[in-house]
């Protein structure tokens, strides 16, 4: 069942590159990631490429396979014909360090600037009650395996460098969205969120949701309720008012931080 | 972090392409605590040492939150009573210690099973959203060894919740990470640890860390065998750090194939498929059809285990009146049962036998339970688990063995040298128990982030020194690879590793024989001897191909310890069964073996086990 297949594969680094040629023997039910591998123990030692888990679970193997932003280890080489070249570059929107591997900092950078959870005191017993239904839209954003593939294809930031500085992307609007709607969570990041993380930059475009390995909504379940949250605290006294008396100590119970 | 140059405001890399001298000719930085590893036990001990007021750093393979604890799926072992009331720390205690033997250190066994559920509540202080019981408490979730249910857990991906959790913790705090870079020596002056050397895997260049205190936490050795659940990083490091400034490894003959491993395609050969597949209802079939763990159910726990079908099925209701199917039965045991199938004759079409939850749970819980495994399966194998059975065979998983620690302190034979989690030994004995290893990254790498930062802050001014003659040496040793560049021939480090994986699995694997075993050391000699001429090419900005080379070293002497060791050892007994010496034996139930190196040499000896105090041993003595 196996095959030569051909790859052309990006090599450099900050200072430039080019697309290099490999043909390698390729196996039944492999993925990206393994081709990628065998060039790197029989034919380039020093290809570089990250990776971990190999079961799409780390985030780790993201690049741009045909253009489009995948990531490796879960990219199947039979959802390709035999004969195609399948061309890897690294994610366009990080700066090249070498070869497929990008500098990721950018991400690092926005984690930090996102205040910390700050949980109500423990029931009397020492222990905390939250219902699954209220943890479950939390849960959804926490699959996120940081990858970044969201915040690779957003548009405010592929091209636009100048943008980032005052953007945290799709990746941290879920990270805002799920302390917004943590039932214990008492701090209230509506105006970061809109101010220092620029949530009103997205013009809800869909890119991260449809190129999301672990299929989160990102739009309709965190951008789109987080800009209405954030609009609610701005400009309407009635639903502001009416969140507070009817939603369950959140985010009346918040502090602006 | 110092200000020099410019630098990554994460990483902390020089971008500036001016090699950095600092005291010792190299980037140096000056902490109380120094971890090596960012995975449970790592994070965990860089916020406990933070917490403690020391200045820390963690150092990491990786990129933050990538590391191998990101993987693990089933769920958090800690007797928190939400389920069953009855749970509590005793009856956790006893399951671990049996589930290893009874060659767990006591004293780490009952730690552990004491402190688990307040580092179960303090992940959920900062954030972790577990799943809930009906009364929104924490849910817990039945497993392999353990009476009652009590993992918690996030569906199927309590790994990547836990290590979210304490980075996003880590980052709050403010704690510095070295992300990717690699540790290849921990120095010490006289006695006592005072430092560290390694590599930016970015630049290439080297790194010197001013340090008391060094918190191992750099996770297993999975990767010097050929199918095995593990990722690149688990290249054994910190074993062998460990034993290269003097301290000593115990239980490396012990490794934990997990029972379920996907064995197609072959590119996913050895992914991990959760024990809670089967701790939700999964069983295991044959190519007969037959649900064969019944002819499997070992003296050991019989008196635990259901020896119906009937009973097997009365227990996922009621666990009072009905004994534990024997598809939970530990890791080791249903590991060979499926071993034993597959040679028999009886195993699935590629190699493995069946995995059946399909045909007993509704796809709508099945994919609320499993969402990681329903995508797992239907992404990389063309599978779908709500419809039809997963193939399923054994996977290196885990090793039981690890650096000799203090049970309460976890400081090593070495003063300022600590080790937490999989690196650690003692804990598990000779087989660990689903959901354990999560709780023990929790409970020992606190406990080992503690001690450091006290070892630290009680020496107060008396910092040991950074030996000069030794930095030259470790950069010397961390070139010598590209010093063959010029030169014709030299051996890829790729090629001694794919070897060195084929060695592991085919001579020192799940059944192990003695002549084998004495075959897999001579393998290993002759291996080490060709990674004498390791040659890898490019640069040192990087190159995947250079920090391998550099991670064979530690493979090569894990897997000689694994071998030796279980050359040794001639009995069977959790992860380590001998053909020739089939069943388990009282003298060798009361020994250690301990692992240490001279120059360039293994030296192993006996040493008898800690005696458990009278006070615990009436746990044992019920039916």
């Amino acid at each position: 069942m196996g095959y030569d297949l051909k790859m052309r594969i990006w090599r450099g680094d900050a200072d430039g590159g080019d697309l290099g040629d490999f043909t390698v023997a390729v196996e039944e039910g492999e993925v990206v990631l393994d081709a990628i591998h065998r060039i790197q123990a029989t034919q380039a030692g020093d290809l570089a490429v990250r990776w971990n888990c190999k079961a799409g679970k780390c985030g780790s193997c993201s690049a741009e396979v045909n253009g489009r932003p995948r990531l490796m280890c879960m990219t199947r080489l039979s959802d390709f014909e035999e004969s195609e070249t399948i061309t890897v570059t690294p994610v366009r929107t990080f700066p090249v360090i070498r070869d497929l591997v990008t500098d990721v900092s950018y991400n690092y950078e926005k984690a930090k600037q996102v205040p910390a959870f700050a949980p109500t005191p423990r029931d009397p017993d020492g222990k905390r009650r939250m219902m699954q239904e209220d943890v479950e839209r939390g849960q959804e954003f926490r699959k996120c395996i940081e990858c970044f593939l969201c915040q690779d294809v957003c548009h405010v930031i592929r091209d636009h460098e100048d943008n980032k500085p005052a953007f945290a992307g799709p990746r941290f609007f879920l990270r805002y969205a799920e302390l917004d709607m943590h039932p214990l969570d008492t701090n209230d990041r509506r105006k970061l969120a809109q101010e220092a993380a620029g949530i009103g930059m997205c013009n809800i475009t869909k890119c991260c949701t449809e190129v999301c390995p672990e299929n989160i909504h990102i739009t309709d379940n965190a951008i789109i309720p987080m800009k209405e949250r954030v609009a609610d605290r701005k400009y309407d006294p009635v639903v502001w008012l009416g969140s507070k008396i009817f939603r369950r100590g959140d985010p009346a119970a918040r502090t602006e931080v | 972090m110092d200000s020099t140059g410019s630098r990554h405001p994460m990483t902390g890399n020089r971008m500036d392409p001016a090699e950095e001298v600092g005291p010792h000719g190299f980037e140096t930085h000056e902490y109380d605590v120094v971890v090596i590893g960012a995975g449970g036990a790592g994070l965990r001990a860089a916020i406990a040492a933070h917490d403690a007021g020391a200045r820390v750093a963690i150092v990491c393979k990786s990129l933050l939150g990538k590391a191998h604890t990101v993987m693990a799926e089933g769920g958090i072992a800690a007797a928190m009573g939400n389920v069953y009331a009855d749970d509590n720390w005793q009856v956790h205690f006893r399951d671990t210690m049996r589930g290893g033997k009874m060659l767990n250190n006591w004293r780490m066994a009952q730690l552990h099973a004491q402190e688990a559920p307040e580092r179960v509540l303090e992940l959920e202080e900062w954030g972790a959203l577990f799943d809930r019981t009906k009364d929104g408490l924490i849910s817990q979730r039945d497993f392999g060894g353990h009476r009652y249910a009590r993992l918690a857990h996030v569906g199927d991906r309590t790994g990547l919740e836990m290590i979210r959790t304490l980075q996003q913790r880590a980052v709050a705090l403010g704690i510095d990470v070295f992300m990717e870079c690699t540790v290849t020596k921990v120095f010490r002056d006289g006695g006592r640890v005072s430092g560290a050397f390694g590599y930016w895997r970015e630049t290439g260049r080297f790194v010197v860390f001013s340090t008391p205190s060094v918190v191992l936490a750099t996770g297993g050795i999975g990767k010097s065998y050929q199918v095995t659940s593990n990722s690149w990083e688990y290249t054994g490091d910190g074993h062998a750090l460990a034993m290269r400034t003097g301290a000593s490894l115990i239980n490396m003959e012990f490794v934990q194939f997990h029972p379920t491993g996907m064995v197609w395609p072959p590119s996913v050969k050895g992914i991990l498929v959760t024990e809670s597949v089967r701790g939700d209802g999964g069983i295991l079939r044959n190519s007969e059809g037959e649900r064969f763990m019944f002819n499997y159910i070992p003296e050991y726990f019989k008196s635990e285990t259901a020896d119906t079908i009937e009973e097997a099925e009365g227990w996922y209701e009621d666990k009072k009146k009905n004994r534990r199917p024997p598809e939970l039965l530990p890791r080791d045991e249903v590991a060979r049962a499926i071993n034993s199938e597959i040679k028999a004759g009886r195993g699935s079409p590629h190699g493995g036998v069946f995995l059946d939850i399909a045909s007993r749970r509704s796809a709508e819980f099945i994919r609320r339970r499993l969402p990681s495994m329903y995508h797992q399966f239907k992404e990389l194998a063309d599978v779908d688990i709500t419809a039809e059975p997963m193939e399923v065979g054994p996977t290196c998983h885990y090793v039981m063995g690890g650096v000799e620690v203090d049970a309460d302190t976890e400081q090593s034979l070495v003063e300022g040298l600590y080790a937490a989690g999989e690196v650690a030994g003692g804990m598990h004995g000779s087989n660990r128990l689903g959901g354990n290893s999560l709780s023990d990254l929790l409970v020992f790498g606190r406990r080992a982030g503690h001690n450091a930062a006290y070892n630290a802050q009680k020496l107060s001014g008396n910092r040991p020194e950074v030996p000069e003659d030794e930095v030259k040496a470790a950069a010397e040793a961390a070139l010598a690879p590209f010093a063959n560049l010029e030169g014709e021939g030299g051996e890829n480090p790729y090629t001694i590793q794919k070897d060195l994986q084929e060695v592991m699995q085919r001579l020192v694997g799940i059944i192990r024989k003695e002549d084998e075993l004495r075959e897999s050391l001579v393998e290993i000699e002759r291996l080490k001897e060709r990674a004498k001429h390791l040659r890898v090419e490019g640069h040192r900005q990087y190159n995947p191909g250079w920090h391998l080379a550099l991670d064979l070293a530690n493979m090569l002497v894990v897997s000689e310890c694994i071998a030796k060791a279980a050359l040794e050892r001639q009995e069977s007994r959790g992860g380590h069964t001998r053909d020739d010496f089939p069943g388990p034996d009282p003298e060798w139930g009361a020994k250690n073996l301990v692992l240490t190196l001279d120059g360039e040499s293994v030296q192993l000896k006996h040493q008898p086990l800690p005696t458990m105090p009278d006070e615990l041993k009436p746990l044992f003595e019920e039916a």
